[in-house]
Parts: structure tokens; sequence; C-alpha cells
């Protein structure tokens, strides 16, 4: 058991004409060669943010970040050249992050030109390879001169995930990647991905909002709330015995398609609060029934409550 | 059963355009009754929101055309309405709530003037202050303080904005709100917190609901009935125990398939194989053959007829006639 990525004390600010903001704060984990770590958070609670700081597409304030036991926190962008290869992402919006000008084929083909996995001279090979990918992903072939405005949402995200996959990485970074598609094209997107996942030991920290196919694809979850985790555990765990009244929240806020299924919900008063400079203490202590004075002052550590399940709460 | 507030007729709406003939909505046929929210669920590109906005008669004509059928609206045919009737209704007895918060609100007026502006055109004797007055009390009604009538779009956040257009949708108090993915732009606690409101006015004012949306989860906790749609067509149709519980037809079972469970362990999914087929080139016979798993030679040549399998469970599929059960 080895792990493939390490985040320790992470921290991404960005300074705002209001002051700073702190989009990722403090966060600290790992993730095992192989497996899925769900990322679970509401609209501006930094899970973006977090998934781009490791792959350093953003500079991060402070903290460190590990790949394969090597620290890549300080490499510049020469130096990281390597590492993109074995370090993917797959975006949300499979509307906006192809290409409009590039074919399915050139833009699969940039990948592997880029990093030289194939003799630009050699069009034979850039051929088969670029039709092994779709096929893999299930593009049909007849697509290969397609641009992304004649591909439906599922095909473009295929094409996207064809791109990350045609570098051959370890480690991909999934930000939502299922987020834009109708649910049955979604199921099978989601599909693909644990099939790939099973064929080529991928890791992937995967990000979403959505807590039912995040239970679904994920080994552990972290939820974060405006930038901090504020519970951690093993997906069925989480799902099983959650301990951070957001997560209790959050779960009881999932539309369960059963109809005698009656929620015990817990309706959150108010919405997020800002991310700009955060007053210390409980960043959920003013949407939360049960925050007392201890919960304000000073920021509340996460905390062993089972084996393997951690709570940032002081009631824990 | 309860008395019918509205009834859609064999509806089929198409769309004109230069690359051919988006048969967009094909002979719908759905009754809507008193106090009942109705969820309407399907796919992009299903003709959901295409047959909520003729029920307003928001189509744009061109390209939209509504070829046959009629909506029936307290003993009236909206469809054969003049501009001047269905100004009358619109806004008034039926009003509408649109996807996008971000976007169908008028960013230049405040979002007092936008409540103001709904209530002004259907009672026109009102005074400015009362005006004003009643204006303040549906934004306490959707839980936003009075004083930010005042405020402009861009200073709420999406869920307050959400809650602005229901506060405008329901300023007439209307007998039909149809809510067009109401949810689908929000985060889950603040989806939670809006549909809860939602159905509490809904009860308080004894308002009908069409609930569109692509989410079985938000229907089976707001709906009393649901319709699934798939190329334009209902393909089954009945209360909440029925289609949930005693899925019949091969695209509902599919659409169930899709979702991971949260109570149990399932390894995989199973969806839907292949995409939806282009309303320009609708397949012959049913619909949904080309990607059924159960699709006989019968089944791609001849549409099968929506029928009733028992209290009101309607289905269109050859597999539920009898004697093929």
């Amino acid at each position: 058991m080895s792990d493939l990525v390490r985040v320790e004390n992470l921290k991404k600010y960005f300074a705002t004409p209001h002051g700073i903001l702190h989009a990722v704060d403090d966060v600290t984990f790992s993730i095992e060669r192989g497996k899925t770590l769900g990322v679970v958070g509401e609209s501006g609670c930094g899970k973006s943010t977090l998934g781009r700081t490791i792959l350093k597409l953003h500079e991060p304030t402070s903290g460190k970040i590990f790949f394969e036991d090597k620290e890549i926190t300080e490499l510049n962008g020469k130096q990281m050249k390597p590492f993109r290869q074995e370090m993917q992402i797959i975006f949300q919006d499979p509307f906006a992050s192809l290409n409009p000008r590039m074919t399915v084929y050139e833009t699969i083909e940039e990948s592997l030109l880029i990093q030289n996995l194939v003799s630009r001279k050699d069009k034979k090979a850039i051929d088969k390879k670029v039709r092994e990918y779709m096929d893999l992903v299930g593009i049909a072939a007849r697509l290969i001169n397609s641009y992304p405005h004649e591909l439906d949402g599922g095909r473009r995200q295929r094409v996207g995930i064809a791109r990350a996959l045609a570098l051959n990485p370890k480690f991909i970074v999934c930000d939502e990647p299922v987020s834009a598609l109708d649910v049955s094209i979604r199921a099978q997107v989601l599909n693909l991905m644990q099939d790939l996942q099973a064929q080529f030991g991928f890791t992937y920290l995967f990000i979403t909002h959505d807590l039912s196919v995040v239970k679904h694809i994920s080994d552990e979850i972290i939820v974060m709330y405006l930038g901090k985790i504020v519970e951690k555990a093993p997906a069925k765990r989480l799902f099983a015995n959650p301990v951070h009244p957001y997560t209790k929240a959050l779960l009881s806020a999932i539309p369960v398609p059963d109809p005698d299924f009656k929620a015990n919900r817990i309706i959150l008063q108010g919405e997020l609060t800002s991310p700009i400079d955060p007053e210390p203490g409980c960043r959920f202590a003013k949407r939360c029934q049960f925050a007392c004075d201890k919960c304000r002052g000073a920021d509340i550590p996460l905390k062993e409550v089972e084996d393997g399940h951690q709570a940032a709460c002081i009631l824990a | 059963m309860a008395d019918t507030l509205l009834e859609i007729k064999n509806l089929k709406i198409n769309y004109e355009t230069d690359d051919g003939i988006v048969e967009a909505v094909n002979d719908v046929s759905l009754r809507l009754e008193v106090g009942k929210t109705l969820g309407l669920v399907g796919e992009t590109g299903a003709g959901k929101t295409t047959l909520a906005r003729s029920l307003m008669r928001l189509i744009p004509s061109p390209p939209g055309k509504i070829k046959s059928g009629e909506v029936l609206y307290g003993g009236k045919d909206i469809l054969k309405l003049n501009e001047h009737e269905i100004r009358q209704i619109r806004g008034k007895d039926i009003s509408m709530i649109f996807q996008d918060p971000m976007t169908s609100l008028n960013p230049v007026l405040t979002v007092g003037e936008q409540i103001e502006e709904v209530i002004q055109s259907h009672n026109p004797q009102m005074k400015k202050e009362e005006l004003h007055e009643s204006a303040g009390d549906m934004l306490e009604m959707v839980g936003i303080p009075r004083d930010r009538a005042g405020e402009f779009p861009h200073q709420f956040s999406g869920g307050m904005k959400q809650r602005v257009i229901i506060a405008i949708a329901l300023a007439c108090n209307p007998k039909l709100l149809i809510a067009d993915e109401p949810t689908t732009a929000l985060d889950v606690t603040i989806q939670a917190q809006v549909l809860d409101m939602i159905n509490e006015l809904k009860n308080k004012l004894h308002t009908s609901m069409l609930l569109i949306t692509h989410d079985l989860g938000v229907v089976a906790q707001n709906c009393d009935r649901v319709a699934i749609i798939y190329a334009g067509e209902i393909v089954e149709e009945g209360d909440l125990h029925q289609v949930f519980k005693k899925t019949a037809h091969p695209y509902t079972i599919g659409l169930l398939g899709s979702i991971p469970s949260l109570s149990e362990e399932v390894e995989r999914l199973n969806p839907v194989n292949g995409m939806m087929p282009d309303p320009t080139n609708l397949p012959k016979g049913c619909k949904f053959s080309p990607r059924c798993q159960y699709a006989t030679e019968r089944c791609k040549t001849e549409q099968p007829e929506i029928r009733d399998i028992g209290n009101g469970h309607l289905v269109r599929c050859f597999m539920k006639e009898k004697g093929n059960e």
C-alpha cells in the first residue's frame, strides 16, 4: 500500500479587492494507488481549486504536494513537464473544455505529440493510437474528423477522457466530469470510468457535488465546507454514520428516488457564508443548529472518531 | 378523482427549421388536477420545456408550430385564445418558474420593481403604495426581508434569485404553477430549502403544479403523479407508487437503473444504452425501440398506443398488452 498523491497543509488563497479569499485552507490528505478519493461540497467550497492546485494549475500559497513521494510544490513549469504526463484532469464542462477548432483526431493527437509519446512523423502510429483511444472510451470511428460542436455532451466528455488517457497517466483529477450530462448518459460515463480504472489501475480524485455519484465511485470521501475538510471517511461509513452536522444536513437533503422513503430532512438555514477573510473557528457555525461559543474563536481540527473516520466538530 | 384544472389533449408541436422538421411534442395527453402536483420527467431534448411553454403559449413561432391538439383550461382552449385573452391568463392563472435563476431576472430593475410589475399588470387599479406593500409581502413570503426590495438581482445569490422568481410567479395567486427545473442550478441544501418552500406555499395557496425535472429523486419527494416523456411522447404515467414500484416501461426502468443508490451497494449501474434519437429523424414504430433490449420486429414498425394497465397506470409498450405479460 503506497500513497500516490499526498497533500500536506495545502493552502490556496486569492487576493481580491475585498480581502483574502481562502479557497483551500489547510487541507491534508493522501490517496492510495489505484483508489478513488471523492471530494464533495457545494459551489464555492473550494473543491475545484483543490483539484487544480494539486496539479499545480494554481500555485499553492503554502503547504506541500507529493507525487510518488517526490515533492512537486516548488517545481517550475519546465520541471513539471514530466509529471504532467502522469497527472491529468478531466474538466466539468464538455462544451467549454474542448478546442472548437480541433477535430476529435487533432485533440487526441495533441496529447500524444506534446509528450513525444509517438514520433511526429509516424502518421500511421499516431492514427493507430488515436483510434485505439477512441475505441477505448466508446467513440465511433466515423466521428474521427468531427468537431466538438457536432458532438453531444456525452460524446464530448468521452473525448475529454480520451485526451487525458492518451498520456497514459497514473493520476486523474476528475472535476465534476458527469455533472453536465443527462442521467442515462451520466451512468454510461461513470461505468466507463470504473472500467478504465479496473483495467489500468488509475488513481482518481473525483470532485462532485452529487452525493449519490460520489458514494458510487469513491473508496474514501472528504467533505469540504468553505475551504476546510469537515469530515473524511471511507465511503460506506460516511453514509452509514455521518458525524459532522454539515455532512448530516447534506446527506438528508438528497432527494431519494423512492416514494416510500420519508426523509428526515434537516433544512439548513441561510447559505454559504463568504470565504473572504473568514473569522477563525468553525466555518459552518453560522448555519449550525448546535453551534456554541466553543465553535468560535479557534479553528476546529479534524479528530478521529473511529478508525479511518475523521470529523472537524467539537461534538464529535 | 379530484377536479380537473387543465387538460392537454393530443398535443403535437413541431419546430420547422431549415434542417428539417423537429417533432418536439407528439400526441401528448395529460390531465392536471386541482391542488395536485404532476411531475414531468425526461432527458434533454425530450420535449419537456416545449410542452410546458405551450401551456402559456410561449412557443416562439416561427419556427414553432402547434400542429394539433387542445389545451383546455376552464372550458376554453388556450391554444385558440387571442393575444389579449392569453395575457389575462399568463402570470395570473398560470405562471411559470424558469430553470436558470441567473438569467431570468431583469438585471437593470430592482427585484421589488419586478414583482410589482406582474401585480400591476393584472391589477391596474392598484396604487403605488399598495403595489409596494404587496411586493414586500411576497418577498417575506419567500423568506427574503422586505427591505431588500430595492436591491438588484446581482446582489442576490442563486438560491435567493430563485426565491425572487418564485415570488414573481406566485404574486397573483395563480391556479397553476409550471416549474421548469426550478432547482437544477442550485446546490443540494439550497434545493431542499427551495422545494420545501414551494411545497409549503403550494399547499397554503391551493395551487396545482406541473414540476418538470430530470431528477427522479425530486419527483419521488414532491409529486402526486408522474409522467415520463421520451422523444416527445409520454411513455409511462401513473401515481408515484405505480411508476417507481411497478415500473413497466423499459425506458423508465433504465432511468431508475442509472441512478446510483444511496441505500444499496451497486457495483455497476444499468443505464439505457445509446443516445436520444435525432428529433428531426425519429425512428419508426416505438421511438425507444433502437435502445430497448426487449425490442422485437413489431416494435420497429408499429407504433404502440398508450394503454391503461390498471388503476390509471398508463404505459406505451407492446409488452404490456393483454396476453403478453
